[in-house]
């Protein structure tokens, strides 16, 4: 089983040279340490920034620099800055390649939902709606199961959803899933996680063909 | 043409209760923090403010919801700010959640003169509720409408006396669009300078869209999340 840094590991696997990626809050902004050496990829920041750098040293930060969780960033030689109109204009186009981001629920069908529990204090979809609407690719980066040990993968969403049939893989603590044809395909497991184990933690429909090979970070 | 103001204070005096307003920033970076204390000194109240966020407790625009001027919210993301959850909760405050491009996009639209844009952000969920649905080459589109302020108020970051703008780094986010979007646009500028003194091809927002402008002063720039990597990485 792996823990949260295991799965930002393995989704760093899915990011390839020359991708432009958005990364959600949570464990998808710790995808960015586990890109591989040698690999050259542009992180978007949906509040207007392209080029993404790490975290500015001590005494360094600026105030004016920051990305869409609010945290003081850096540049990197080619970054580009433009306003939130072209930062979802980009998104909405097409243009950025992958976006990784964090659920609390992903249906059969690849609905998500991630924004709001009702009865509970909403504090709004962000980006987040814009960005599952139209992005090429979806990575899910989340916990199979959440706190009252229930499954997470659903044939329905019962929470309000934030996009429909969009989710095209989910990367959790037992396994990679691919999400097509109404169905959970499981890709790999995590070392020490059983068939079992995923067929507990799945509550919609699961499809496992032939030997599944053990996930590799 | 004279579009230079002393301060925020004559550049907010004929914003009247009730009036719907647009406020750039995102978060607390590139937020018109003069322009807001002025607001608040003004006591002006039930405004509409149209802001990706909502402050926190006591700075941007929730010093606003502190002495209860905001009747109601637009925006996308409000989950830094306590007092806003207790008058929301209170039934006090009215909030309208908007996807954060679609957002951008409706401020943009209102300052290219377009009544509406068509967004897929939101089909199937209940942001599509009670809105027109067209589709187009097999996928469907909200339309949301293009916003209608009686004023914006921008930070830039440099601005000239014919009110041109450019903004820096990510404190530009929502300011140009907003900046174009507003009946009256108010400027607050790091740095005012005279016409000529800014190269034209620098020039984020042109003049036409700015009615007034002034040096603001006293900037705190407040940051957030302070976040660094460690200093034994400096090699």
């Amino acid at each position: 089983m792996l823990d949260k840094t295991g799965i930002a590991r393995r989704i760093a696997k899915e990011v390839k040279d020359g991708m432009y990626v958005n990364l959600g809050i949570g464990i998808p902004t710790l995808v960015a340490n586990y890109i591989p050496e040698g690999i050259s990829v542009v992180l978007q920041s949906e509040n207007g920034l392209l080029g993404m750098g790490p975290f500015p040293f001590e005494g360094e930060e600026d105030a004016d620099l920051i990305n869409a969780g609010k945290q003081t960033i850096t540049t990197l030689p080619g970054s580009a800055i433009f306003d939130s109109a072209m930062s979802f204009g980009m998104i909405r186009a097409g243009k950025v390649d992958l976006t990784i981001l964090g659920a609390m629920e992903v249906s059969e069908n690849g609905d998500i939902a991630n924004w709001k529990i009702p009865g509970k204090m909403v504090k709004g979809m962000g980006g987040a709606m814009d960005l599952v609407a139209s992005a090429q690719n979806i990575i899910v980066a989340m916990q199979q199961v959440n706190k009252n040990g229930e499954s997470k993968l659903l044939k329905t969403c019962s929470l309000p959803l934030t996009g429909v049939k969009c989710v095209k893989k989910v990367v959790t603590e037992l396994g990679v899933y691919e999400v097509k044809n109404n169905a959970f395909y499981l890709l790999e497991m995590a070392k020490g996680v059983t068939i079992q184990q995923i067929k507990e933690a799945t509550s919609g429909k699961l499809v496992i063909e032939g030997k599944i090979p053990e996930m590799n970070l | 043409m004279n579009k230079v103001i002393a301060n925020a204070k004559e550049g907010i005096k004929d914003i009247k209760d009730g009036m719907t307003v647009m406020l750039g920033g995102f978060g607390l970076c590139g937020i018109p923090e003069n322009c807001i204390d002025a607001l608040v000194k003004s006591g002006v109240k039930d405004l509409t403010c149209i802001s990706n966020n909502a402050g926190v407790d006591d700075f941007g625009i929730g010093l606003l919801l502190k002495s209860k001027q905001v009747k109601k919210m637009i925006s996308s993301y409000v989950g830094e700010n306590a007092e806003f959850e207790r008058q929301l909760l209170s039934g006090e405050l009215e909030v309208e959640l908007v996807p954060q491009g679609t957002l951008a996009t409706r401020c943009m639209a209102a300052g290219y003169g377009m009544p509406a844009i068509f967004t897929p952000a939101g089909v199937g969920t209940e942001v599509a509720e009670g809105k027109e649905i067209r589709n187009f080459n097999g996928k469907d589109y909200l339309m949301e409408m293009a916003f209608e302020a009686d004023f914006a108020i921008v930070k830039a970051w440099k601005g000239d006396t014919m009110g041109n703008l450019i903004y820096k780094s990510t404190a530009r986010n929502f300011n140009p669009v907003m900046a174009m979007g507003g009946k009256i646009t108010i400027a607050e500028v790091e740095e005012l300078v005279p016409a000529g003194e800014l190269d034209p091809n620098q020039i984020h927002t042109p003049g036409i869209y700015v009615h007034r402008i002034f040096e603001g002063k006293n900037y705190e720039k407040r940051i957030e999340q302070r976040t660094v990597r460690p200093e034994d990485l400096k090699t």
